[in-house]
């Protein structure tokens, strides 16, 4: 029997990035507000201590921070004529659990999407013809464009302190930034990371090259910073425990260490933790929801009635409740009708091991999450695909994470696997093998999409979420390509061996890639086409509000935060301006 | 029951105290009774900003429990007081008190139907607060609504029970000097500073030395102290052992945030700030800045550091880098707001090291203000180094960086363990 609870203004499904900003904007505009999450409270300084939060075992390995498969997984098959099984050990990509969420352990690179990114099919049906588009490749143009981001976008970055240099300020292309990046109105509020001693040897290989070589936007903090919320922050101290860790020095930006302080203050916001909304409540009609339903780490069931629900949880867990909920239509990619679920979307990344010469000292342990350095030459549009049989492209980079020794020892393939062989390699190599990395986007498909699984349930008796999923050859031409690529800047590197690994299918689970899923929940500007409109508002429950990567219509080959952060503001200026004075469709059907 | 040997100098003090007092007259017998007037708003608002420069939250509200209601232990050398009730209550709180009699307590220490006050109500220093200051602080507490929570103040052991001591303590600790007289020499902000400082602030309760009775060591004033454990570091412009790298701005904000460029505020002062020095004006607390910037040093030369090749800067060394360098940084600069220097820090280089002892064995809590919300915070260390590395680490940061400070023995460190 659930205990009905004492109604909130707002209910936020799931406390990380997106949770925290809009529970600050609300509480501080006068909303009562209570954000639900399913994992525990995290405090950047009691949890992520650098005196022993550098443990790659408990982190890196037993992956502490993220999401158990005992809480919830979902099902996967690469072809619609299959069976989907339980991902029994999450290991492609890692959804986040607790207070921050995925942003607690992401490594810091915040890019924004280039400006034709959001109009995609526009873009490259003008420039290269309908039939540049397969059949089954379902990509759409976002309702929204670069230029009404922007300012959101540079909010995002002033609160996380991201640290950079503009590649294009107000259309004047900028010395040592991005050249092909959208005009930004303002510098980064964080001047660029210095650069390790691997990526610089990249940033002269590739500018040696005629490419366009430029530090990656960072959320690892090249020097303290008070942010917009009047929050302290640090100085990365490249520890190289970012990925997969929390940061104890104040230096990676993350809801706890960025929003939290300020948001904890607000007597109007309440954090209830350890608790798994199960479903979002609709009433008789179908058309308003009336609250959540969530069940605590006892077991017991409770009814939070709120005005407003807005779900912040991660991606695809998102698309999960929208259909646990009944909130808008399935999609059905065999008889092509319904939204929820349509477009999931993921990143192609691919490998290039390069072996230095013998006396090079790369001190890989010298590190940081998003401190290295990249290209934008082959992203996106920024070079002509004419005849190259596909679309996109993405980040070349020279960003190893750390030189941790259970995980991120680099070895070409014939190395023993164990062993005085494998022991003999490591010495050799540890200071002379630099791994190089691709990026690549995912655009959207008929066949690549979210639905409930009908075989397997979750421990509340729910289906599980199943995923359909498998490489296209629009991505795997991408990724021979633009590896090919990144292997012609290892080459001018001065390598003396070179092995590359462009991405080839059919997707497995198995080895992890990226966390960057996306899609389920797309923007759109009809109902037709869309789960939420511009706004993030869903276009059947106008009460409901869905925050996130989700409402991506397909992927860029950019790390998806950056993007999500200016929509979050986007859509918040819009719910504050208008929604809380007249609730109803901010976007007419 | 406790049986007092005649031979504990403790009774002798008292018994010498009461002798003292008892053939002097007092000027408590001429308080009136008269009843409070009712005030308007913006006097009970004056109230309510007095109330926070004299931070009597800290000794009238227990936490948890409701505004001014009282029950918060005070433990002082002598034994234990509870903060009384001042809420408007008949029976429990001051709701019976004139205002005649609330004047007496807060400016004289001198309770209606109590007599004698201990100087843990910081009557010595209120002293120097004029009655229309005192009477709007009356009008704020008699705003509130009353509680019904009996407090015992007094809960010291015999002999300091007998409160008839405190009048020979009196005649030796509180000059009893009336209101705080302006320096015509000195600018308004200076002599607003001062006043806060020297009056309704209470600053010297922690911050100067005291003397065996409990009295303030007079020509010591702000000189630090140690209060439950924890050093109140000298107050007065001096690199070796005060404020001295401090600008009046940095004292400022340190005041109005909890943080500034160097230090973290945590411990007894991080309830200071909470509840007192964040809810002033930024004028007022400038107006301290100005005033503790002017304080002299006593001039004494710093010790010299202890040598670089010695052993235990030696093993300080290799522990600092190894525990806690990641945040205080290779030069001991930590970041601003957030992580504190342990360069030029009045608590790092105290004569006797008890706070940094305490924060490394225990860890530490900074205090979040809405200004600057980080409460950040440091690990405890008693559960990852012995006595001797504790000693080695500290002997080393209190001897770096233009540090100079006594060396730490492993004793100390087992002292607070």
């Amino acid at each position: 029997m659930a205990t009905t609870l004492p109604h909130k203004d707002v209910a936020i499904i799931g406390l990380g990035w997106t949770g925290s900003i809009l529970a600050y904007e609300l509480a501080t505009a006068g909303l009562d507000v209570i954000a639900i999450e399913r994992g525990p409270w995290r405090d950047t300084a009691t949890d992520f201590p650098p005196t022993w939060a550098q443990d790659e075992l408990r982190y890196g390995v037993r992956l502490d921070l993220f999401q158990r498969p005992a809480q919830s997984t979902m099902t996967l098959r690469n072809k619609i004529s299959q069976t989907a099984l339980p991902v029994r050990q999450f290991s492609s990509f890692l959804p986040g659990n607790g207070l921050g969420g995925a942003g607690v352990h992401w490594n810091g690179m915040n890019y924004r999407f280039l400006p034709t990114d959001y109009q995609l099919r526009t873009h490259v049906t003008q420039k290269y013809g309908a039939k540049a588009i397969p059949d089954d490749m379902t990509i759409q143009d976002f309702p929204m464009t670069y230029e009404e981001l922007e300012p959101h976008f540079d909010r995002f970055e002033k609160l996380a302190g991201i640290s950079g240099k503009a590649g294009n300020l107000n259309g004047q292309i900028q010395p040592g930034g991005n050249p092909f990046e959208g005009p930004r109105s303002a510098e980064y509020p964080n001047p660029p990371n210095r650069q390790p001693y691997g990526a610089t040897l990249f940033a002269k290989a590739a500018a040696e090259l005629g490419y366009h070589p430029f530090p990656v936007p960072s959320a690892n903090l090249s020097q303290p910073y008070t942010n917009t919320l009047g929050v302290a922050m640090g100085q990365c101290t490249f520890c190289g425990f970012c990925e997969r860790f929390g940061c104890g020095n104040y230096a990676k930006s993350s809801a706890q260490t960025c929003v939290m302080p300020a948001l904890v203050r607000q007597k109007n916001f309440t954090a209830r933790m350890n608790a798994n909304v199960t479903k979002i409540n609709l009433d008789s009609t179908g058309k308003k929801a009336t609250g959540v339903t969530y069940v605590d780490d006892t077991g017991a069931e409770f009814i939070q009635p709120a005005d407003m629900v807005a779900v912040c949880a991660f991606s695809f867990n998102s698309v999960h409740l929208l259909l646990l909920s009944g909130i808008g239509q399935p999609y059905d990619p065999v008889a092509n009708t319904g939204q929820v679920g349509r477009n999931f979307a993921y990143q192609c990344t691919s490998s290039v091991l390069v072996q230095l010469p013998k006396d090079t000292k790369l001190n890989p342990f010298v590190a940081g999450g998003a401190v290295g350095t990249v290209i934008d030459d082959f992203n996106g549009d920024n070079f002509d695909h004419t005849g190259l049989g596909f679309i996109g492209g993405g980040v070349l980079q020279a960003t190893s994470t750390g030189g941790r020794p259970i995980t991120q020892i680099s070895a070409f393939k014939d190395t023993p696997k164990w062993g005085a062989g494998w022991k003999q390699a490591m010495q050799d190599n540890y200071q002379t093998i630099y791994p190089l990395g691709t990026q690549g986007n995912v655009c959207a498909y008929r066949d690549a999409y979210l639905d409930l699984d009908p075989t397997y349930k979750d421990p509340y008796g729910s289906p599980l979420l199943r995923l359909t999923f498998d490489w296209h050859p629009n991505e795997l031409k991408m990724s021979a390509y633009i590896t090919e690529k990144l292997a012609g800047i290892g080459k001018a590197m001065g390598a003396t061996r070179i092995e590359s690994a462009p991405r080839t299918g059919p997707y497995t689970v198995v080895p992890y890639q990226t966390t960057h899923t996306t899609g389920g929940a797309i923007t759109g500007d009809s109902p037709s086409n869309s789960v939420v409109n511009k706004y993030l508002q869903s276009w059947d429950v106008s009460n409901v509000f869905v925050f996130g990567a989700s409402a991506f219509p397909q992927n860029s080959g950019y790390n998806p935060t950056g993007t999500v952060g200016g929509m979050t503001y986007f859509a918040i200026d819009q719910i504050k301006s208008q929604y809380l004075k007249n609730p109803g469709p901010l976007v007419p059907a | 029951m406790r049986f007092v040997a005649l031979s504990n100098p403790r009774v002798i003090l008292a018994a010498a105290l009461l002798g003292a007092g008892a053939i002097l007259a007092t000027h408590f017998a001429a308080a009136q009774s008269t009843p409070p007037a009712t005030a308007d708003a913006q006097t009970i608002a004056a109230g309510k900003y007095l109330v926070a420069a004299g931070d009597c939250v800290a000794c009238h509200t227990a936490p948890g429990g409701a505004p001014f209601a009282g029950g918060t232990v005070i433990n002082t050398p002598f034994g234990k007081l509870l903060g009384p009730n001042l809420t408007p209550d008949q029976d429990t709180g001051i709701g019976g008190w004139s205002d005649d009699q609330f004047v007496q307590a807060v400016k004289y220490g001198y309770g209606h139907n109590v007599g004698h006050l201990y100087p843990g109500l910081p009557y010595i220093y209120f002293n120097k607060v004029p009655v229309a200051d005192i009477l709007k602080i009356r009008a704020y507490l008699n705003s509130l609504a009353p509680v019904h929570n009996q407090i015992v103040a007094d809960q010291l052991p015999f002999p300091f029970d007998i409160r008839a001591l405190m009048i020979g303590w009196n005649l030796l600790y509180f000059p009893d000097t009336g209101d705080y007289r302006p320096d015509p020499s000195q600018s308004a902000e200076w002599n607003r500073g001062a006043y806060l400082v020297q009056g309704l602030g209470h600053c010297a309760a922690c911050h100067t030395p005291k003397n065996a009775f409990g009295g303030d060591k007079t020509g010591q004033e702000f000189a630090g102290y140690i209060v439950d454990g924890a050093n109140a570091p000298a107050l007065v412009d001096s690199t070796a052992n005060g404020l001295g790298a401090w600008s009046v701005d940095d004292i400022a904000t340190y005041l109005s945030t909890g943080h500034n460029r160097y230090a973290d505020a945590g411990g007894p002062m991080a309830s200071v700030i909470t509840h007192s020095t964040s809810q002033l004006t930024s004028a007022d607390d400038h107006a301290i800045a100005t005033y503790l910037k002017s304080l002299p040093g006593n001039g004494a030369a710093p010790p010299a550091p202890v040598a670089p090749n010695d052993p235990q800067m030696i093993a300080g060394m290799h522990i600092y880098s190894d525990e806690c360098s990641a945040c205080h940084m290779t030069g001991g600069t930590g970041e601003p707001n957030i992580i504190p220097a342990l360069k030029a820090s009045p608590v790092v280089a105290a004569t006797v090291p008890d706070t940094m002892t305490h924060v490394v064995l225990y860890g530490a809590r900074s205090v979040g203000t809405d200004a600057a919300p980080v409460a950040s915070a440091m690990p405890a260390f008693r559960g990852v180094l012995n006595d001797q590395q504790v000693a080695d680490v500290l002997t080393y940061v209190r001897n770096s960086w233009g540090n100079a400070a006594p060396a730490v023995t492993p004793d100390q460190i087992s002292a607070q363990r």
